[in-house]
């Protein structure tokens, strides 16, 4: 436990010493800043419509503004995890540090776990901008909490899913870049897969689209913990986490 | 302290260490001596279970790496051809975390880092930013890191190699200090540094163990002399002894030793001084003497020609076994 914690403190203190935690930061307070205005501007004007056509159903707060600006921000997640993630094994590798990690007593599931949660930590960072963004929802609204608090915990469990992957792909690179775009690439392939549920109904298709990483956060941004969900990012981010262990065992084996 | 059996790693395309053994003592500082691409890293990399070997074990404190890889590497101290560095870290701040990474006990650490930054002297650049330092002291932050949790072994892959001569000296001074707490192997391509600061050398070239031997005697057989054997028949027309005293009179020669006195031939030995190749002007005294040269072939040492080929001399192949 120690080890994970010394681990991710030491990655946490990198991130945030070197301006790519800002920088990440200060864009997606940018994005995600905007993103509210945006929901909650249409969510205003369909208001005043609705209002002046003479009722129409109850508006909803969490329904018609919370629930799409968190699917929002799901997808522009998959555009910055892999900037998160893309740094964590690579960088190590190429500057020589992997030496000094892979000689101590650590384990590597230590090793992974710990960078892991300092990633997660990082974006944990970004939600909470974004938890701040909607504060605006509470003070002027009167929305239910309880679809916010899933809303982000989903985000929480996509991102941890993602960065899982990032991880391993990181793993077999010395190149950060390299890692970056593959990372991107991935969780591009991971976003699209629901489309392919269109194409028809084979078991095939059916498979691939269960494997889209999106589609399993709907239920979250409506209030609803489903456990097929739950167990689906779970099992993802033990298979990323078991992937990289994996990994740096065979890069200490042909190194 | 250390025992290495048959130990053999394979890489992808090649044999990097092909079956070497060695032990090292308790307190030895051992040099491991071969030119780039000989298999030091490689062994050293087995040594602190970055890898696993293909073949063959290494002990190290009485555990084997590869069977309790944990015991192996809370012992040891390393320090990798580049030092394992994060740029982006203050030297203090790095130092807190190796000594945590490597379990020094919490209330340990700050204290700890106090001392191995003193004794590195490196106390003054505690505060300062890794990718602001000099060469010269991102070795000393890389031997600090590998100390910093007092361990029984230490293992330093080329400490000296890339920094300039004073930087040379003072790594090889600190080194050098930590002998009396530690058994150090470092490795080096430079016979000098063997002879600078270690007790014992262990020279392998190619993947293959050549040599092990203590710095002294390797030296003087470095720095000793050459040998030729020559058998001289005079038929008759001197002894022994007066072919000895006039050998002994070819410029260059230190020493001539008879061996066997025959009627076919007297056999000497003939000792000259390290590179004077006299075989040439020992011919020519013995036909202008008028006597008939029997033989006359140098018997080098294998040290000698492994030590050439070490340092790209262009010594015969099989002359490295
Ligand atoms: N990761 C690797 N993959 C494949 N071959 C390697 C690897 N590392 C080293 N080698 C090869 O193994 C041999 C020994 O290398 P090394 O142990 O680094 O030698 P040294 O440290 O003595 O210069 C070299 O021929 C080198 O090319
Ligand atoms: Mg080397």
């Amino acid at each position: 436990m120690r080890n994970i914690w010394t681990i991710c403190r030491r990655e946490l203190y990198s991130y945030f010493v070197s301006p790519v935690a800002w920088v990440i930061l200060a864009i997606f307070a940018i994005l995600s800043g905007f993103f509210t205005f945006a929901v909650t501007t249409s969510f205003l004007r369909y208001a005043l419509q609705s209002q002046m056509q003479g009722g129409g159903g109850p508006m909803n707060v969490n329904e018609q503004a919370i629930s799409p600006l968190l699917s929002n921000i799901a997808v522009i997640a998959i555009f910055f995890l892999p900037m998160i993630g893309m740094r964590l094994f690579a960088e190590e590798k190429r500057q020589g540090t992997f030496e000094l990690l892979a000689t101590s007593p650590i384990s590597d599931p230590q090793i992974v776990i710990g960078k892991w949660l300092a990633a997660l930590a990082l974006y944990g960072a970004m939600l909470l901008v974004l938890l701040l963004d909607c504060s605006f929802f509470f003070i002027y609204g009167n929305p239910d909490w309880k679809p916010f608090v899933t809303g982000f915990f989903g985000l929480l469990l996509q991102g941890g899913c993602l960065l899982a992957f990032a991880a391993f792909i990181s793993s077999t690179t010395k190149n950060q870049i390299v890692a970056g775009a593959a990372g991107f690439g991935l969780a591009l392939l991971l976003w699209v897969l629901n489309w392919v549920s269109s194409f028809g109904n084979s078991d095939f298709l059916q498979v691939l689209s269960y494997l889209s990483i999106l589609s399993h956060y709907d239920s979250f941004a409506r209030g609803v913990i489903d456990s097929k969900d739950l167990i689906f990012y779970c099992s993802m981010i033990f298979l990323g986490l078991f992937l990289t262990t994996r990994s740096l065992e065979s890069v200490r084996w042909r190194a | 302290m250390i025992q290495v059996e048959g130990l053999t790693k394979r890489y992808a395309r090649q044999v990097a260490v092909d079956n070497i053994s060695f032990e090292v003592n308790q307190g030895e500082i051992v040099g491991f001596l071969g030119p780039n691409g000989a298999g030091k890293t490689t062994t050293m990399r087995v040594l602190t279970c970055y890898m696993p070997p293909t073949a063959g074990s290494a002990k190290v404190a009485g555990f084997d790496v590869y069977e309790s890889p944990m015991e192996v590497k809370r012992r040891i101290g390393y320090l990798p051809e580049t030092p394992p560095l994060y740029p982006e870290m203050e030297v203090g701040d790095y130092l807190k975390f190796v000594a945590k990474l490597k379990r020094v006990p919490s209330g340990d650490v700050n204290r700890r880092v106090d001392e191995v930054a003193e004794r590195c002297s490196i106390a003054d650049v505690k505060d300062r930013l890794i990718s602001k330092l000099s060469k010269g002291y991102r070795q000393r932050v890389g031997l600090a890191q590998a100390i910093i949790h007092n361990p029984e072994v230490l293992i330093l892959d080329e400490p000296t190699s890339g920094l300039d001569p004073k930087q040379i000296i003072e790594t090889r001074e600190l080194i050098k200090g930590l002998a009396g707490d530690h058994t150090i192997i470092l490795s080096t391509h430079i016979l000098p540094e063997v002879e600078a600061i270690c007790q014992k050398v262990i020279i392998i070239n190619k993947g293959k163990l050549v040599a092990t031997d203590s710095v002294d005697n390797l030296t003087h057989r470095m720095h000793g002399s050459d040998a030729s054997v020559v058998v001289v028949d005079t038929a008759g027309q001197a002894d022994s002894t007066a072919v000895q005293q006039r050998l002994e009179q070819v410029s260059g020669v230190s020493k001539v030793l008879g061996r066997h006195v025959e009627d076919s031939g007297f056999t000497y030995e003939v000792e000259s001084l390290a590179g004077r190749d006299v075989r040439a002007d020992i011919a020519r005294v013995i036909v202008q003497s008028g006597w008939n040269l029997h033989e006359l072939k140098s018997v080098s040492f294998s040290l000698e020609e492994v030590f050439l080929e070490l340092t790209g001399g262009q010594a015969p192949q099989e002359g490295a076994e």
